[in-house]
């Protein structure tokens, strides 16, 4: 076998353009990214810039839209119903993110020893998390059932009063709160127990050697070490806390009485159940910029207060 | 001198103060008296599912609840299994993971390698227009993306539900980080030796990745065979709907069955459930991985 002819390049055997174009690193780099840039552009890019016209038009999804400028957000300013959504998700939110966060932070501390059976301890808090959201719905639907319900028979054994839960106007949001913390608790734990895991040894030991107490240690060693952890656990947290809709969905949607419409799922009714695309949109993009706000605001006050190491 | 030894010796008078009592010991770790009820928490609503999918219809809808079962109603599985298309739930769900998975591997890795390696026209500012549609959330893009999967007629097919997501800013993202740690000395060798950017990409840059390809792989896996939101917005028929989909659909077939309904949320939740357990280390590494970037 012979060696094919090595192509030479010199100044005065230049190859054809062609091919000088084909092996430079603007063609390689082009060609390496062209199949995502085309997904991305035409299933996010698009989408984006598209999802803004659509808020200024009135659409049904179904015949083109026509141009009727702030309209939509005029109407979302007076929308009593989108006002209660927005309440329902704040509320979710600042009780979800919190009792969510110090949950896991307590639970990883406690899950971080060397003791028999952790593995099974750390499985039990794990597998929710690979339960699905439809699920997670399901399950606490029925754990929370008012006749045949886990919860109520439980409370009933005990001699205390049965309650409505899901079916209770007051009680149903706090329900989700519960629901959703029990699927995402093993989430906001793995994340703890990697960063409790990376603190290093000598630096706890050496604080143990100043007398420092083992509270004392955890609040001014271990505490802030978790720091970058904790940030991003409440950025994390709280942008899917303000997207919450597969639980809603399943269980309550978004009643009884409004009470658990939550942002996503009024959108979702008014895009795909009222056919209002344009409104639905515009709805879209106030959440959007609330997401943008509220993580830059995380993220300026992380920045202050959250020490990093290296 | 003195002052600091007299201080020294009170220190350690305070210390041992208490006339060290003997300390008692537990027969086991007092840890276990926290861990041992947060897990049964965990697990009662899975083990609550598991029992009421044993159980007839009547034991399962009856107060006082009946928490044994009289027999084990395995035929609950049967019947749900033939209620609804449990067959095409599952072959769907594997379609739309499966593609997405060997999708997202492709083409970020693809995409990847030229943002960490490649000096190309036009890159930053392609790189700085994918971080930022990272930061948008879902919902802005699902009407439009509805309305081009519906122009490209693919409305209520699983083609429509793998499409859009065959490609991720933050797979390309975590994919260049991870590139770029890499030593560079052996590519260059490589392309001296005359190796192509491709060859050079699948030979010594990919076998090399095989941690980050995982967490990649995992974590679309997860979010494809749990998504809901997308195939509730783009599947109308039934033997078209990935597991959770079907898994709504079945819950509100059968309000009256819960023993029905959680026969299939269990068979729903196996396989992942068991892909979980076989390679819990991976899993784990995974969720720990995206955190910490």
């Amino acid at each position: 076998m012979t060696a094919p002819a090595q192509p030479t390049t010199t100044a005065r055997h230049r190859p054809p353009a062609w091919k000088r174009l084909s092996g430079s690193e603007h063609f390689a780099g082009w060609a390496f990214v062209a199949p995502a840039v085309v997904l991305i552009a035409v299933f996010m890019l698009i989408p984006i810039v598209w999802s803004l016209l659509l808020s200024l038009q009135a659409n049904d999804l179904l015949a083109p839209g026509h141009y009727i400028g702030l309209a939509n957000y005029k109407a979302l300013a007076k929308d009593s119903q989108f006002r209660s959504a927005i309440g329902h998700t704040i509320v979710y939110t600042v009780l979800f993110v919190p009792v969510s966060i110090v949950g896991a932070l307590a639970l990883a501390v406690a899950l971080d020893r060397k003791i028999r059976g952790i593995r099974f301890y750390r499985l039990a808090v794990f597998i929710p998390l690979v339960t699905s959201t439809v699920a997670t719905g399901i399950l606490f639907l029925w754990l929370l059932d008012p006749t045949f319900g886990l919860v109520n028979y439980i409370l009933h054994e005990l001699g205390l009063p049965q309650q409505q839960f899901l079916q209770d106007p007051n009680q149903a949001l706090y329900c989700i709160v519960a629901m959703t913390v029990w699927g995402w608790l093993g989430f906001d734990v793995i994340i703890y127990l990697a960063a409790l895991q990376g603190i290093p040894e000598d630096l706890l030991e050496a604080s143990q050697m100043d007398g420092a107490s083992r509270w004392s240690t955890f609040r001014s060693v271990v505490l802030p070490l978790l720091g970058p952890a904790t940030l991003f656990l409440v950025v994390w947290s709280t942008i899917n806390a303000l997207q919450l809709f597969d639980e809603i969905y399943v269980t309550t949607r978004g009643g009884p009485l409004g009470s658990t419409t939550v942002i996503v799922y009024y959108l979702y009714q008014q895009a795909f159940q009222f056919f209002n695309a344009g409104y639905g949109a515009a709805i879209a993009y106030v959440l959007f910029i609330a997401v943008l706000i509220v993580t830059l605001i995380q993220l300026w006050i992380g920045r202050r207060r959250v020490y990093y190491t290296s | 001198m003195t002052s600091t030894s007299a201080a020294t010796a009170e220190r350690l008078v305070t210390l041992d103060a208490p006339p060290a009592r003997p300390r008692r010991r537990w027969p086991f770790s007092p840890w276990h008296l926290v861990l041992a009820p947060i897990a049964l928490i965990m697990l009662i609503p899975l083990i609550w599912m598991l029992i009421l999918s044993l159980e007839t219809s009547s034991e399962a809808q009856s107060f006082p609840l009946v928490v044994l079962p009289s027999g084990l109603h395995f035929h609950n599985y049967v019947a749900t299994w033939n209620s609804e298309p449990f067959g095409n739930f599952f072959l769907n769900s594997a379609l739309y993971s499966l593609a997405t998975v060997a999708g997202n591997l492709v083409f970020c890795s693809l995409a990847a390698y030229a943002f960490a390696r490649l000096k190309f026209f036009g890159r930053d500012v392609l790189f700085i227009l994918l971080l930022a549609t990272l930061m948008v959330p879902y919902q802005v893009l699902l009407i439009p993306m509805f309305l081009i999967v519906k122009h490209l007629g693919m409305v209520d097919s699983v083609g429509g539900l793998i499409l859009p997501n065959l490609c991720s800013a933050f797979g390309i993202f975590m994919l260049r980080q991870f590139f770029r740690t890499l030593p560079i000395e052996l590519e260059e060798a490589a392309r001296i030796d005359g190796t192509s950017r491709l060859g050079i990409l699948f030979k010594i840059v990919l076998p090399l990745s095989l941690p980050a390809l995982a967490t990649l792989a995992i974590i679309q896996f997860m979010w494809s065979w749990n998504d809901f939101l997308w195939p509730l917005i783009i599947i109308d028929t039934a033997s078209h709907a990935p597991l959770q989909l079907g898994l709504s659909t079945l819950q509100n077939a059968h309000r009256s069955h819960v023993n029905l309904v959680m026969a299939g949320t269990v068979m729903s939740q196996i396989p992942m459930l068991a892909l979980f357990l076989i390679a819990q280390r991976w899993f784990i590494r995974s969720i720990a991985f995206t955190g910490i970037k």
